[in-house]
């Protein structure tokens, strides 16, 4: 029972034969996923993802995203109002920390998380953790991790942590791991090395015994990458995750502050050569569209679509431009529409009171008063349901009288806007004009 | 600033001017932006089941009208809202007078316009509001004097202001500005407000500049004294308006009091015009309300009382936040066509409203305007196919178990009316 693994990107650099245990080898071959890549452009992989979900019929192309959900749900949505916006991943995310302590609830239900939330046609990824909601350091263990519910911490032994997998029975899960390398102020080579130590560990043990259970065997492992921002260890991390039968990988910690842009870039670039070419790789804690872009250089597949929800909490809608192509005479249209909306904030900043700062250079705050009587779409072109039902003026309305359903039509329109990027960059891989979208992503990204 | 009068054009698209209901002094025909059709009427009680044409669509009563105070159903879109068969709702003139203004409504082509609602609109006149949300407003004959708790500033409503918002905002029923009080209180006020509140409805009548196309509804006071309200009723009725609200209840008042005032006000009012009482929504009372004449509702109560998790039912209420619902793998009504029942289960609700995520209320809110609906609907098929008593002795009988805990002031109500419960 060996296996051949290519060494590097490209199968030019030989393979490794390694030794499976039993097990592990029905496990490999129980993966029904099967990923063609069709292109590879300047580091960029396109390509697809089929057989995916319990029954083997779903798929879904790469560069792209998974649904956002919080407690099982689209943020702000209900079935009605997600199903009207395009393009809405196959996949969705599930957050263990916003679902494990429910996990009785799951085991007495019996059909799992899909059905219980009300998605039974999509297909699940279960993160750890939420990548809005960090959760404190600190309380890894050699044993166990812990995740931040409602009802505050849940501390997961491996034995749990399945326990409680195979409640939910997601069709991915990312395996129990140690994401706390660069979480204490100075990052030391050695806890670079036990998260490694701990996350490769912890994924032995959740394969075990995933191999003692029916259910388990159909919920398929992705496994995490550690080891901080230490090159050694990430590339000891990606080897010997990639000894083992997951279906994908998970690069975790390249989030937050903890390192440099080009120490972020280097080390992903440096761990997905050494992965395995048919086998997705996921990203977390990395949204906005120049990290977005630069990651798929890297050799990432999949993200989050965290970020739209965060511009929605902020009052904003995303405004960024993906039309490398655009009509001639839109691309003046557009020119002016800037203009004007910055004279009238200019103009107004020097009447009235504080301006409202956008988080991002992305979007636009709707709470802003310029906006006020502005009857114009939130983003002209755009098709969502916001943006042909309802104008700036009255989601400005309904954000300073702090009416619900800002937040409903915010999300609509921040998802379908975020889904349309993405459909952008696969569609440029597709045509070669990569570097017209980045030229006009990073345009935008000051 | 008068528009002129074409009684065949057509100036709103979605607009339907239902022609000639009254003719003017000259004998020309003016078209009335309102016609009520009595579709049936109970033999023994006095519900009735009718069909109004109002501009923007027709809407079958009785009929419950959900309060979407700001220009938004909370967190129901307009499509949910009409997905859901809802064909006329409300707006509240205080609240969107203040934020974000009539003018600027106007601007975006009235309320209609600027929330994108397609069908009806029910404004109210902004008194109620006034009263209850201000601690310092004053009422003198001019109007309703109060400090504007944005900017401070003095505002003063009259009348004619208020018309003049409503009008604004182009609601296809907008309420005459009131002199309210509090239904608990007794004496002289409570006369002066009745008079005043028939000078305020002349005054209105005259302020409205479109009447053909936004319908002023007189407000029936009086208080809980019979004598005032016959008195306003008998005035009021002699005003050619299309239709009356019976005003001035729903408050703290006694439900005993309540129905008779309800009932002595319908048994004045003309039959070819509609009744709206305001402030109802609880299911019991819609149907003893019915019985007893009313054709129109409003209430924030479902809807408020979703976004806390309450989801109404056949029996009552689920507070679905309550434990005893964390492995109920039911929907909240197993008979409810909404698409909250549709899909999801008491369970995963009550896991979803203990989390952050706003998803939790829209649902409830859907399934309470759909309950709301619902229970309309099935009144009005009732009373159109002759079984209305049958009906509420079922729904009385589902509500409490048995006759014996239905409250004493419903079995007094709907026995008035020929409805026995035993």
């Amino acid at each position: 029972m060996t296996k051949l693994i290519p060494i590097g990107c490209t199968r030019r650099q030989g393979y490794r034969a390694i030794v499976l245990r039993p097990g592990a080898q029905e496990l490999e071959n129980n993966f029904t996923m099967k990923l063609s890549l069709s292109r590879v452009v300047q580091g960029c992989r396109l390509g697809t993802l089929s057989n995916l979900g319990k029954k083997g019929d779903r798929c879904m192309e790469f560069p792209g995203c998974l649904l956002y959900t919080r407690t099982g749900s689209a943020p702000h949505l209900t079935h009605d109002t997600l199903q009207v916006i395009s393009g809405v991943p196959a996949m969705t995310q599930l957050t263990l920390s916003s679902l494990a302590e429910h996990y009785e609830i799951l085991e007495e239900y019996k059909e799992g998380i899909g059905k219980f939330i009300g998605m039974p046609e999509s297909v699940f990824y279960c993160s750890l953790h939420d990548p809005v909601n960090p959760c404190p350091a600190g309380f890894v263990t050699n044993k166990s991790v812990s995740v931040w519910g409602v009802g505050g911490r849940l501390e997961m032994t491996v034995a749990k942590f399945m326990a409680i997998q195979q409640a939910l029975q997601p069709d991915w899960l990312q395996c129990l791991s140690d994401g706390e390398a660069l979480c204490a102020d100075a990052s030391s080579s050695k806890r670079a090395k036990k998260s490694v130590d701990r996350t490769l560990a912890f994924l032995d043990e959740c394969l075990k015994l995933q191999e003692q259970s029916e259910v388990l065997r159909s919920c398929v492992m992705i496994g995490v990458i550690e080891g901080g921002d230490i090159l050694e260890e990430r590339l000891r991390s990606a080897r010997e995750t990639a000894k083992r039968p997951v279906v994908g990988f998970l690069l975790d910690g390249f989030h937050g502050d903890a390192m440099t842009k080009e120490t972020r870039l280097r080390l992903i670039s440096s761990v997905t050569a050494e992965l395995p070419e048919n086998k997705p790789r996921l990203i977390c804690g990395i949204g906005q569209p120049d990290e977005v872009l630069e990651c798929i250089e890297a050799g990432v597949d999949l993200f989050e679509s965290f970020f739209p929800y965060q511009a929605t909490e902020r009052g904003c809608a995303l405004t960024f431009s993906f039309d490398y192509e655009p009509n001639p005479e839109d691309m003046v249209l557009q020119q002016n529409g800037q203009k004007e909306g910055e004279e009238n904030g200019e103009h107004i900043d020097k009447i009235i009171t504080t301006k409202c700062v956008p988080e991002t250079s992305f979007e636009i705050n709707l709470k802003e008063k310029m906006y006020r009587d502005d009857f114009g779409p939130l983003v002209g072109g755009c098709s969502c349901y916001c943006c042909k039902n309802h104008s700036r003026a009255y989601v400005h309305h309904l954000l300073v009288t702090n009416e619900l359903l800002a937040g409903v039509l915010l999300m609509m329109h921040n998802f379908q806007h975020y889904f349309g990027f993405f459909h952008a960059i696969r569609e440029a891989l597709r045509k070669d004009r990569l570097g017209q979208l980045k030229e006009l992503i990073y345009r935008q990204a000051c | 600033m008068a528009e002129p009068k074409d009684p065949l054009s057509m100036r709103c698209p979605e607009s339907m001017t239902a022609v000639a209901a009254s003719t003017t002094s000259l004998g020309t025909r003016a078209p009335a932006a309102l016609t009520l059709r009595v579709v049936a009427e109970c033999s023994r009680s006095k519900a009735r089941a009718c069909e109004l044409r109002l501009p923007h669509g027709t809407v079958a009563t009785p009929v419950f009208m959900p309060v979407g105070t700001q220009g938004t159903m909370k967190g129901v879109t307009a499509a949910q809202l009409d997905n859901l068969g809802c064909r006329i709702c409300l707006g509240n003139t205080y609240h969107l007078g203040m934020r974000p203004g009539p003018e600027l409504i106007q601007k975006a082509s009235g309320l209609h316009g600027f929330m994108n609602w397609k069908r009806n609109l029910l404004t109210d006149s902004g008194g109620f509001q006034m009263v209850s949300l201000l601690a310092l407003s004053e009422v003198t004959e001019e109007g309703v004097r109060f400090r504007s708790p944005y900017d401070g500033a003095e505002i003063l409503l009259s009348p004619e202001k208020s018309v003049e918002i409503q009008n604004a905002l182009g609601s296809d029923i907008m309420m005459q500005l009131d002199d309210v009080v509090s239904s608990t209180l007794t004496g002289s006020r409570v006369e002066e407000a009745m008079h005043r509140s028939i000078r305020w409805l002349d005054r209105c009548i005259l302020a409205n500049q479109r009447p053909d196309q936004q319908n002023l509804f007189a407000i029936i006071q009086g208080g809980l004294d019979p004598a005032l309200r016959r008195k306003c009723l008998e005035e009021m009725t002699k005003r050619n308006v299309p239709g009356f609200a019976i005003g001035g209840l729903s408050g703290g008042e006694s439900k005993e009091q309540f129905w008779k005032m309800v009932t002595l006000s319908t048994d004045q009012l003309p039959r070819e015009k509609p009744r709206y009482l305001m402030g109802v929504g609880y299911a019991t009372d819609l149907v003893v309300c019915v019985a007893l004449g009313c054709d129109m509702f409003d209430c924030v109560f479902p809807t408020r009382t979703a976004r806390f998790g309450s989801a109404l039912v056949p029996t009552g209420n689920l507070q679905l936040k309550k434990k005893q619902f964390a492995k109920d793998f039911r929907p909240i009504d197993e008979a409810c066509t909404c698409p909250t029942c549709q899909r999801h289960t008491r369970a995963f609700l009550h896991v979803l409203l203990h989390s952050n995520n706003t998803a939790a209320l829209h649902h409830v809110t859907v399934h309470n305007i759909a309950y709301q609906l619902q229970l309309m609907n099935a009144i009005r098929t009732s009373i159109v196919e002759h079984r209305f008593p049958e009906f509420v002795q079922n729904f009385i009988k589902t509500m409490y178990g048995e006759v014996g805990h239905c409250p004493t002031w419903a079995v007094e109500a709907l026995q008035s009316v020929g409805i026995s419960l035993s």
